[in-house]
């Protein structure tokens, strides 16, 4: 995004927040959100990768819905298994850490890959290096990096893309 | 509608309820700290979702605070838990001896050699 798109978004999304965390659209309210909203936009706005990695494009947005959708629908899932898992009495693990690889290049795409691969089910993201992702997997399929991947980052790794690169 | 939403807000917070059980009953049963952080990042992220999702029909005057809350929890819960699996992995945490396989620690291994 050019500089003045995204500090135009970073000032929204903060004064999106102090309207929400305000519950008022008063006068007063919204001038004192918007000086502070400018101030830090300024201030910050290299450093609010959330917003100045973003792609932007309506795609992007797209992705975004998309991706949320998704993500919502595998932690639903996570915990059904989990609790499958854990209500059982011969508590049927296979645990393992494997390694898999992202095709994602920015800081921002690989930190929600993290984070999504946690909440999804029976993965946990243990160590980030560069491309590789090493994943603690309570129930290991493969151990072997394309098959893991394939099962474990594939789904989030196509939204992220169109969202962050 | 007031009629239908107090309902729908208990349900939720009733499933709410239940995961975070369930999350505990992992901490609780799961055989090593990965696995315990297994159950608990997941079951307290939905569990929490969802009882304030159940607040939030009770209290809609509440909503778009406790969205926000939301918000914070889906970014942050999986976040802390990356970090104290990352250190308990770096400090040599004792893992169950069903463990399969550890690319992590090979790779390691590797490393120094």
């Amino acid at each position: 995004m050019t500089k003045a798109v995204s500090l135009f978004a970073v000032f929204a999304l903060l004064l999106l927040f102090w309207v929400l965390l305000n519950g008022s659209l008063a006068t007063d309210v919204l001038l004192v959100g918007a000086i502070a909203a400018l101030i830090i936009a300024v201030l910050f706005r290299r450093q609010l990768a959330v917003v100045t990695e973003f792609r932007g494009t309506p795609q992007a947005f797209l992705a975004t819905a998309r991706y949320l959708v998704y993500l919502l629908k595998e932690l639903v899932k996570s915990n059904l298994r989990l609790a499958g898992i854990v209500l059982s009495p011969a508590l049927p693990l296979n645990p393992g850490i494997v390694k898999t690889r992202t095709r994602l290049n920015s800081r921002m795409g690989r930190l929600l890959l993290a984070n999504s691969i946690t909440l999804t089910p029976g993965t946990l993201s243990v160590e980030l290096d560069g491309e590789w992702l090493y994943i603690h997997w309570v129930t290991v399929e493969s151990s072997d990096i394309d098959a893991a991947t394939a099962s474990i980052v594939a789904g989030f790794e196509q939204h992220l893309e169109v969202m962050y690169g | 509608m007031e009629s239908l939403l107090a309902p729908l807000g208990g349900v939720l917070l009733v499933a709410g309820a239940t995961f975070l059980l369930l999350g505990g009953l992992g901490l609780v049963r799961m055989p090593d700290i990965f696995n315990r952080i297994q159950a608990g990042a997941k079951a307290t992220t939905l569990g929490t979702l969802l009882s304030l999702a159940g607040i939030a029909c009770l209290q809609p005057a509440w909503a778009a605070k406790l969205l926000l809350i939301g918000l914070f929890i889906l970014f942050t819960n999986p976040l802390s838990s990356h970090v104290l699996a990352r250190a308990a992995h770096r400090g040599g945490a004792e893992k169950s001896p069903l463990t399969a396989v550890d690319r992590l620690a090979e790779d390691q291994r590797g490393d120094q050699a």
